[in-house]
């Protein structure tokens, strides 16, 4: 699997992060970085805790490395979500989070085998 | 060269390192998680942070309450933002704006632009400051032109009237040292520097009016007549239409004060000058004080006509009143500065002051730029201050400040509470609590140990008794000296803290105690005591001293028939009544187990002292009866080695056990042959 497969796996746009980081290095570099990224847990956790402020945030933080990383489609609902979250909790905020963790673990999947394949 | 610095502050570890990967070639990167730990590194690297690259949203605090921490503190003057946010919303935009970002990027970013904005935004900044300093380059190289083109005119006005070139030199400098002497004096006329240089400058005008002059008149080497004088009067009101009749800059205040000088530095203060006869203050200050320069040039240059003066009698002749009339106060003036003129006259002195004059309106012109810097280093003084109050109060110490200009010791509040002092004490001298707490001799002590330091090494350790409320504690006080940097450098008072080693102290003393005492009967030990003894028989080897053995006799017999418990009961009494029958300054030690020593001076007689003491020793304890036998050696028979003296006792002590004990003797050389009879105390490897 290469980057750019990754990407169409994980519906996101290659080209447009190519054009913005300008190094294929780079962007590879950020895309497994993203697994480490401790901001959906926190999303999770304070969904569960109902503590909707530290969710928005958390929202608002995968909204923005997506969009520096063009993951399009994580990007496009976990934008929805926190523009849900930005005043409290709104009742369409439940359905659009379970959005977030379809394309969350599509993500990570994606990258994944991306990341197996290259070890191996 | 250090590379500058960049902070990034956001709250995603990978939009940070994405920035950070971007700029960290070129830059160093500090990195903050939120708005509050923004701050903290703002407080700690200041404005050696070249760009702050900050996002909104952030837990804590977010990216307004960070720039709103950075107006409050003015570091926004200083420290360009760039805004990077998801957030697009146009209110978001405007009010970062508001607070003082450079630029607003949204995300998601192009790293390309980011760099460049970034390269941008920095330069902008560098160049900024150069050109604040380019400006007041400009202004000094402006102000220099101008005054160069007035020192040519004038100068062609005074080639024509044959004068040295220097006078309108001599003019300003004149004027402008009068004109600060005067404002120093009086406020009465208002004058601010830039009117002190502006009326400098325009002195140079004053005899402009001259070039209207015939030459035969102006250059006539003898006395003038009376038309020709009316001529030559003429030519400070022609001066003054002349600066009238410009077509432009009438409203310059340099056009205006040249006018004044060139039509009144004629007039005289009571009135009878020339062309107006304008009399008293009437006559503005500008024409007063160049006049009074004009003539005091006149006088000490030479002329077609006449010789130059020397300096003293040139003000003489002004001061009374011979060269015309001036006002009192311009006067004084004269008087008070006579002394420096010749000097400042000088040509170095004044190019030098003229540099010193650009100087001071580049700092006129800086004076806002540097009020806001000077607040910066009071905000980070007053957050010295705070820390240092607050670590202060903190620990329990005490902690002192005193400076000696004025009299002064700063106490910390915790310190004063355990001291029972004010935390302020005005003449420390004079306050009674504070001196019986360390008694008048510890203070001089104290006093002379810390004027002893130098600058190089001003610290010093001085362990004393505190006299507390409760009880006297042992404090070592630390303290460091605070010299001037003045050459020499000056004592100017002392910081420290004085730390309770009372416990440490009194354990030392316990342990010094139980290794010089014999730790049943609390006498000394026999080396202590033999130490002791060496030290006085060197000190005052005249003395009348004698050494004595006491041995308890049938002390095996107490130990046997009572126990060990009473053995120990009567060995302390007899350690006790030994004690209790010898002066301040004799020693008195367990040298055996049973063996006790005495080391006694008398003023008189030996033997009545020895005699005593057997006496008083001898008794009862409960149903034990004490019986001692003594052997006594004198130093005034066998010198003063104490081995020598010891060796003498024991051989007596043993010569007295074989015969029958219960009495004393001294030695004498008969007993020359005979044993020791010193046994070994309990647990006691030590032997003698």
């Amino acid at each position: 699997m290469t980057l750019k497969e990754c990407y169409a796996a994980l519906g996101g746009d290659y080209d447009e992060a190519m054009g913005r980081l300008r190094s294929e290095r780079l962007v590879q570099k950020f895309v497994l970085k993203f697994l480490s990224d401790g901001s959906y847990d926190l999303l999770c956790q304070s969904m569960e805790t109902e503590d909707w402020g530290e969710a928005f945030r958390a929202a608002h933080t995968i909204k923005g490395v997506c969009q520096n990383l063009s993951f399009t489609d994580l990007g496009k609902s976990s934008s929805e979500l926190c523009e849900s979250l930005r005043g409290g909790h709104t009742p369409e905020a439940d359905a659009l989070a379970q959005q977030v963790k379809e394309d969350y673990q599509r993500t990570v999947q994606a990258i994944q085998t991306f990341e197996r394949e290259m070890g191996g | 060269m250090d590379k500058q610095k960049i902070l990034i502050v956001d709250d995603s570890e990978m939009n940070r390192s994405i920035l950070a990967d971007m700029l960290g070639d070129e830059y160093e990167i500090i990195e903050a998680e939120n708005g509050s730990e923004g701050v903290a590194a703002l407080q700690k690297y200041g404005s050696e942070v070249s760009l702050v690259l900050l996002d909104i949203v952030m837990p804590e605090m977010d990216g307004f309450g960070m720039l709103t921490v950075m107006n409050r503190y003015r570091w926004i003057d200083e420290i360009p933002v760039i805004m990077i946010s998801a957030e697009r919303g146009s209110s978001h935009v405007e009010r970062a704006f508001e607070l003082g970002i450079t630029d607003f990027i949204s995300r998601p970013f192009d790293a390309l632009i980011v760099h460049h904005r970034v390269v941008n935004t920095i330069l902008l900044y560098a160049k900024q400051k150069k050109l604040e300093g380019l400006v007041a380059d400009q202004i000094y190289e402006k102000e220099h032109r101008s005054t160069l083109m007035i020192d040519i005119l004038s100068s062609i006005v005074e080639f024509r009237n044959g004068e040295s070139g220097l006078h309108v030199r001599h003019v300003h400098t004149l004027t402008e040292i009068l004109l600060n002497v005067l404002v120093h004096k009086t406020d009465r006329y208002d004058l601010s520097q830039t009117d002190i240089s502006i009326i400098s400058t325009a002195s140079a005008l004053h005899d402009i009016g001259k070039i209207a002059i015939a030459e035969e008149v102006l250059n006539k080497p003898g006395k003038l007549t009376d038309e020709e004088f009316a001529i030559m009067k003429t030519h400070s009101m022609v001066g003054a239409n002349m600066l009238a009749g410009l077509p432009i800059h009438q409203e310059e205040p340099l056009v205006k004060a040249a006018y004044e000088i060139a039509r009144w530095h004629h007039e005289r203060y009571d009135g009878r000058g020339y062309p107006d006869g304008l009399k008293g203050d009437d006559i503005p200050i500008s024409a007063q004080i160049v006049a009074l320069a004009d003539v005091y040039d006149a006088l000490t240059s030479e002329r077609v006509y006449k010789k130059a003066f020397p300096h003293e009698v040139a003000v003489e002749m002004i001061l009374e009143g011979k060269c015309g009339v001036f006002n009192p106060l311009v006067l004084d003036c004269l008087r008070e500065c006579a002394d420096n003129i010749p000097t400042e006259l000088g040509d170095d002195n004044a190019m030098r002051r003229n540099q010193r004059e650009m100087r001071n309106i580049a700092r006129e012109m800086h004076k806002h730029e540097e009020l806001s810097a000077s607040e910066r280093t009071l905000q980070l003084l007053e957050h010295e201050r705070m820390k240092y109050s607050f670590f202060a109060a903190m620990t329990e110490e005490v902690q002192f400040e005193y400076t000696t200009q004025p009299p002064m010791v700063t106490l910390t509040a915790w310190g004063a509470e355990k001291l029972g002092l004010d935390e302020i004490i005005m003449d420390p001298e004079q306050d009674q609590k504070a001196i019986s707490l360390l008694g008048q001799d510890g203070w001089r002590e104290l006093s002379d140990i810390l004027h002893a330091t130098n600058p190089a090494n001003p610290v010093v350790k001085y362990d004393c008794m505190l006299h507390f409320k409760e009880e006297p504690r042992w404090m070592r006080i630390v303290a460091r000296a605070i010299w001037s940097s003045d050459e020499p450098p000056r004592y100017t008072g002392a910081i420290g803290k004085a730390i309770d080693i009372h416990d440490s102290r009194t354990r030392m003393n316990d342990l010094e105690h139980q290794a010089t005492h014999d730790a049943l009967t609390g006498l000394l030990n026999h080396s202590t005591a033999r130490k002791r003894i060496v030290e006085r028989l060197q000190e005052r080897p005249d003395g009348r001293y004698a050494l004595i053995i006491v041995d308890l006799d049938h002390f095996k017999r107490a130990n046997d028939n009572y126990g060990h418990m009473f053995g120990d009961q009567v060995l302390i009494h007899l350690a006790g009544s030994l004690r209790q029958n010898i002066r301040g300054g004799d020693i008195a030690a367990r040298v055996g187990g049973d063996e006790m020593l005495l080391f006694i001076e008398c003023k008189l007689e030996i033997e009545p002292a020895v005699e005593r003491i057997f006496t008083a020793i001898t008794g009862q304890y409960e149903d034990f009866p004490i019986s001692v036998s003594m052997g006594v050696a004198k130093a005034e028979e066998l010198g003063t080695d104490y081995d020598r003296l010891f060796q003498a006792a024991d051989k007596a002590l043993y010569t007295v056990k074989r015969s029958g004990r219960g009495h004393y003797r001294f030695y004498d050389d008969s007993m020359e042959e005979t044993l020791s009879v010193i046994s070994p105390i309990d647990g006691d490897t030590e032997g003698r």
